[in-house]
């Protein structure tokens, strides 16, 4: 569906630094990520893509460097303030609430979108009136069978699930995924692809991505950060050919061994 | 011995008061609040002025000296708790720790080391029949009134939106927070709440036990056995464990009375031999 011009970007990030006591975890990068696409984020293991996601999240306050999104200035909001401005994000571990069942976790997510005052004896009761849009968000993940199980239990496929299910209960203009295929068999990797597929639709998505295949089905355009630098970027098919992608992976392949 | 396990519950009313409110902040903030026992003492001593010096009587100080403490915790967060949570725990460590040798010390300056009488409310002088023995009435309101605030602090937290927000954030601020959940908002009342709790079982204290600076230090002790062999963090841990270390340590009073005092820590070593995260903690919540 390549539009004829490219639309602007909604998510911009300029000249973004973090240090880490003297260590340039994110040293200068700029990110344009188009309306409506599907940008991955590669780069070895310790690039920086992470903590470029805390820095796009508010989780770590830039050393320098801003971001905006859609228009406005979030550098050095909250996390929950960003949030709140249309960003959601998943974690690159597995992040959930182990006693609670995924419908309790979709009613709360559901819920910080609403005002909930200072009125904390409001009765959780009130959480239920967010039941039936629960239930649709496990369904669209497939997880409707599970609705009532305790996340603790859940199988990791499943859990991984759940995750795309909350940030989509904020209904995001952005949603940052952090490496949401990671440790996946063929099966739960084929089905991630299919519904990041089908939950792009109307946003855009950033992802972290050490698949290629998921890159290569998924992706418009790739960044490719290293040592907390952007390498690369462009189109998929052009990045993947880059002398200097190949080079850097070819290296941390090495360096692997 | 029944009338033993009696006293027992009630010791056994003031360590579940003392370590919900320890647990809720510990939850909530990750800072084992070393001040705790000192807020404790500021509440037996906050009724003992009270009426000592304004005339006002028990029933005033129940409700205002809690809610006087909880003010003061909170500004306590937002002043200075709030700015050591970012760091290494050892700085929360260290600022509770001063600020409960400074306030015991305050106090101490003002008032000497010796104790101070504080009168039973008349209306509870008497003693109540329970069917087996008599017992003084002011000791079943000290239970129930601990009853009855443990159950309603466990409604809070599990039938109430906040109760859910702050048992959210307790288990995993980030995601509360990616959420869009301001969970910074509920820090400072938490911390007020569990510094209220503290301020209750003090004006609970003060007709039954010696008002004066060391009370809190003394059974603080105690009461940090208390969370850890509940399970540090564990709400339902630290109220069952409370009462459960008053019985204990009231029938090995009664059978092994030269043991009485390290029984406590006899039990936490084997709770923690055999569950290492306490009888109701999870091995996540043990950091
Ligand atoms: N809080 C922190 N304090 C100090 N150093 C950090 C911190 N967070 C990350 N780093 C360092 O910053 C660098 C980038 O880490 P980051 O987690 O962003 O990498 P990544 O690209 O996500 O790697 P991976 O593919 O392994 O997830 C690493 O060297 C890491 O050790
Ligand atoms: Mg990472």
């Amino acid at each position: 569906m390549g539009a004829p011009a490219t639309p602007p970007p909604v998510l911009t990030a300029r000249s973004l630094v973090k240090d880490f006591r003297g260590f340039r975890a994110v040293d200068g990068v700029d990110l344009d990520v188009a309306d409506g696409a599907v940008h991955a984020l590669v780069g070895p293991n310790g690039a920086g893509k992470t903590t470029l996601f805390h820095l796009l999240t508010g989780f770590h306050r830039p050393t320098a460097g801003r971001i905006h999104v859609g228009g406005r200035d979030l550098t050095g909001k909250s996390p929950e303030q960003v949030a709140r401005h249309g960003v959601a994000r998943s974690f690159q571990t597995t992040s959930l609430f182990p006693q609670m069942t995924p419908r309790e976790h979709l009613e709360l997510a559901l819920q910080a979108g609403t005002t909930l005052g200072w009125r904390f004896w409001r009765s959780d009761r009130a959480l239920r009136r967010f039941t039936g849009r629960a239930l649709d968000l496990l369904d669209q993940v497939g997880l409707a069978a599970h609705a009532d199980e305790p996340a603790g239990a859940l199988a990791y496929g499943r859990k991984r699930a759940l995750e795309l299910a909350l940030a989509l209960a904020l209904d995001p203009r952005v949603l940052l995924l952090d490496e949401p295929t990671a440790g996946m068999g063929t099966e739960d990797l084929t089905r991630t692809i299919e519904l990041i597929q089908r939950i792009r639709a109307g946003r855009t998505v950033v992802m972290v991505e050490h698949n290629m295949s998921v890159v290569a089905a998924l992706a418009d355009r790739v960044t490719v950060l290293q040592a907390g630098q952007v390498l690369v970027e462009g189109p998929y098919a052009e990045v993947r050919r880059d002398p200097r992608v190949i080079s850097a992976y070819l290296g941390d392949a090495h360096a692997a061994h | 011995m029944l009338q033993q396990a009696f006293n027992g519950l009630v010791g056994g009313a003031f360590y579940a008061l003392l370590a919900l409110g320890l647990s809720v902040i510990f939850g909530m903030l990750r800072v084992v609040n070393f001040a705790h026992g000192s807020f404790y003492m500021l509440g037996a001593f906050g009724a003992y002025v009270l009426l000592d010096s304004l005339g006002l009587n028990f029933w005033v100080a129940l409700v205002t000296v809690p809610l006087l403490l909880g003010a003061a915790g909170m500004l306590v967060e937002r002043v200075f708790v709030r700015r050591l949570t970012r760091l290494d725990p050892l700085y929360g460590f260290l600022f509770t720790f001063g600020l409960a040798l400074i306030l015991q010390d305050a106090v101490k300056h003002r008032y000497g080391v010796q104790s101070q009488p504080y009168p039973r409310p008349s209306a509870l002088s008497g003693s109540l029949d329970l069917g087996l023995f008599d017992y003084p009435a002011y000791q079943v309101f000290v239970l129930a009134v601990s009853l009855l605030t443990c159950a309603a602090t466990w409604l809070i937290l599990t039938r109430t939106r906040v109760g859910t927000i702050v048992r959210a954030a307790t288990e995993r601020p980030e995601l509360t927070r990616a959420l869009g959940i301001d969970v910074g908002r509920w820090v400072a009342p938490v911390f007020g709440f569990g510094v209220a709790l503290a301020g209750l079982a003090g004006v609970l204290a003060a007709p039954m036990r010696a008002v004066n600076p060391l009370m809190g230090a003394d059974l603080i002790i105690t009461v940090f056995a208390v969370v850890v062999i509940g399970g540090l963090g564990s709400i339902f841990g630290s109220v069952t464990a409370g009462f459960a270390i008053g019985l204990i340590t009231a029938l090995g009073d009664l059978y092994v009375p030269a043991l009485s005092q390290t029984l406590v820590f006899v039990v936490m070593a084997a709770v923690l031999l055999w569950r290492p995260a306490g009888l109701f903690g999870r091995e996540e919540a043990a950091l």
